[in-house]
């Protein structure tokens, strides 16, 4: 296993080292290496199982990788380093690292049986890192951020799935994440409901929280991406900013995977 | 629905000079207008009211029969109805089918629970309970524990296979009531724990990722999150297994507990009124099981919150029904 490897200046608000993930005999991750500064937005790109997905998955330990480590800003998560091993932390402690960093799902997972507020200020209040009142009061203003103020006692099933979705954002943000990971969130969605929630998605950028996102829109990527990310066969093909990775790409299997998307 | 300006025009209107407009004006095809003036006649279904006919007709020969056969007794089903010894038996049918139910569904989730970890011991000790009980009918399994002395002639607290603390004469530990409150709750434990896994495997692994993802811990996420979204698919079937377990606590007048249907059990020993008494117990069963449904019925409606098929819609259920089947002043 490599060692740590963080930066001696400042901590990357994400690093991935060495990833490594098996489903079986199937390889999903093939050794990739990431690095998100702080405020960064990324967007990662590439064919469908080429291991999006679990990367993102991995950063909040949604997914255990079988070999390599992820750090958010300079913190190992899922594990604990101890002398040569790196010891697998308890329910507890990968809750608290989990509880700052956000996710937007695909298909929005809302809890159906709460409403749009109690989606938003449930987890808050459970977790006991605001009171009942608090929460609600947070999860008025993120709705109105999102534009969906009057949706605050709708059900889910009442809501468009680009309301959904933007609840779904919503419901991250109340964590007060300092990174947020979008996993092809606009994937699910009629094509008019897009723009919506990458209008949502690009006011965030540029306000200090790092994100990192998993789509296939290459407008949103070309517009608010610091940072491309081109993931084939579970590994990074290339990487850098869109007019480097967009624009002038160098690698031919990304070139043949941008004449198929645009 | 017929306008009386295209009835107005004659049917010679299409021989108009001009190209004729694709499609045609509705007065240019006539028969078009016909067929909406038209009125439709619903498909007369004989059958349907001839098999209503025979079902009413056996309905009203059970009523008149019900009312009419002097060996129903009913004066003397009226005078028992409120008995003491009816009452007594009564309320242990309902205490104990209470205390049955809270503490098989208790064990019902911890069992769908092991079913559902990540441990194979637990898995396998969960599916070979499930197995076992299920096995063997909830009389035998109640005759089993009611002899349990001839068994285990004592029980014994201490370390396994090493010394013992407590010791207890099992023929006074297990009474009649104690092995029906355990032979039950087992009963209850093994078809709950299936009704519970289902309704957990009914919910999304997304939702479980999503509270994940929020930070919610295990216990948290099953609480709040899962359990409420499985209640919808529990509760139909918990209700179902209620109303079963009301009625099959009436076996535990074999071991000579005193429920309902052993109080009138024994008036009849004494006096042999055999067929007015079984309707006395008869009719308490059919009160309790009523109000049961009607209670399920608000249980389903408060768990319905957020799904299509509930809230404001529930309410009007009988409504719609009624209206369904009903073709009142559908003109």
């Amino acid at each position: 296993m490599s060692s740590t490897t963080t930066s001696p200046t400042r901590a990357a608000a994400v690093e991935v080292r060495g990833a490594h993930k098996w489903y079986g005999a199937n390889r999903v991750l093939d050794g990739v290496d990431l690095t998100v500064q702080p405020g960064q937005v990324a967007v990662i790109l590439g064919p469908s199982g080429s291991g999006k997905s679990t990367l993102l998955r991995a950063i909040n330990h949604l997914e255990q990788l079988d070999v390599g480590h992820v750090s958010v800003n300079g913190e190992l998560i899922g594990v604990r380093r101890h002398g040569e091993r790196l010891k697998e932390l308890g329910e507890r402690a990968i809750l608290a690292q989990r509880a700052g960093i956000g996710f937007v799902f695909q298909g929005f997972n809302l809890f159906p049986h709460l409403t749009a507020l109690e989606n938003i200020a449930a987890a808050p209040v459970a977790t006991g890192r605001a009171t009942r009142e608090e929460a609600r009061a947070t999860a008025l203003d993120l709705l109105a951020r999102v534009g969906l103020a009057d949706k605050a006692d709708a059900y889910p099933r009442q809501l468009s799935g680009g309301q959904q979705q933007r609840v779904a954002i919503a419901r991250a943000l109340a964590q007060r994440p300092g990174l947020i990971l979008f996993d092809e969130p606009t994937s699910a969605l009629d094509p008019e409901l897009v723009g919506e929630v990458l209008a949502v998605i690009r006011d965030l950028a540029g306000s200090g929280t790092t994100l990192i996102v998993v789509t296939h829109e290459i407008g949103f990527a070309r517009e608010v991406a610091d940072l491309v990310v081109f993931l084939d066969g579970g590994h990074i093909v290339e990487q850098g900013t869109p007019a480097e990775v967009l624009d002038n790409p160098q690698h031919p299997r990304t070139r043949e995977f941008l004449s198929k998307v645009l | 629905m017929s306008s009386p300006v295209a009835a107005g025009h004659p049917p010679a209107a299409p021989s108009s000079p001009s190209a004729p407009p694709f499609p045609p004006a509705l007065h240019e095809r006539p028969e078009d207008e016909q067929l909406l003036a038209a009125k439709l006649v619903p498909l007369r279904r004989p059958g349907q009211w001839a098999s209503a006919l025979v079902l009413v007709v056996l309905l009203a020969m059970l009523v008149h029969t019900l009312l009419t056969n002097r060996r129903f007794q009913w004066d003397v089903v009226g005078s028992y109805f409120l008995n003491g010894s009816i009452v007594d038996g009564l309320k242990l049918t309902l205490w104990l089918t209470a205390a049955v139910m809270a503490s098989g569904y208790l064990l019902a989730v911890g069992v769908a629970a092991m079913r559902l970890s990540g441990n194979p011991v637990l898995r396998s000790l969960s599916f070979g309970f499930v197995w076992l009980v299920r096995s063997v009918p909830p009389l035998v399994q109640l005759l089993f524990w009611y002899e349990l002395a001839s068994l285990y002639p004592q029980l014994s607290l201490g370390i396994p296979f090493g010394h013992e603390f407590v010791t207890v004469r099992t023929a006074h530990l297990f009474s009649g009531i104690l092995a029906a409150f355990v032979g039950l709750t087992l009963d209850v434990a093994a078809f709950a724990s299936e009704i519970v896994r289902g309704g957990i495997l009914s919910v999304e692994h997304g939702q479980t990722e999503a509270a994940e993802a929020l930070g919610l811990g295990k216990v948290r996420i099953f609480r709040r999150i899962v359990l409420p979204q499985a209640m919808p698919a529990i509760v139909p079937a918990s209700g179902n297994l209620l109303i079963g377990m009301l009625k099959a606590t009436s076996i535990v007048s074999v071991i000579a507990v005193q429920d309902l249907l052993y109080s009138s059990q024994l008036i009849y020993n004494q006096n042999y009124l055999i067929i007015p008494l079984l309707l006395v117990a008869t009719l308490w069963y059919i009160i309790l099981t009523t109000l049961l449904s009607i209670g399920q019925f608000f249980v389903e409606r408060h768990y319905a919150r957020g799904s299509n098929r509930g809230g404001g819609s529930a309410r009007t259920g009988f409504w719609q029904l009624f209206r369904g089947n009903v073709p009142l002043g559908l003109s």
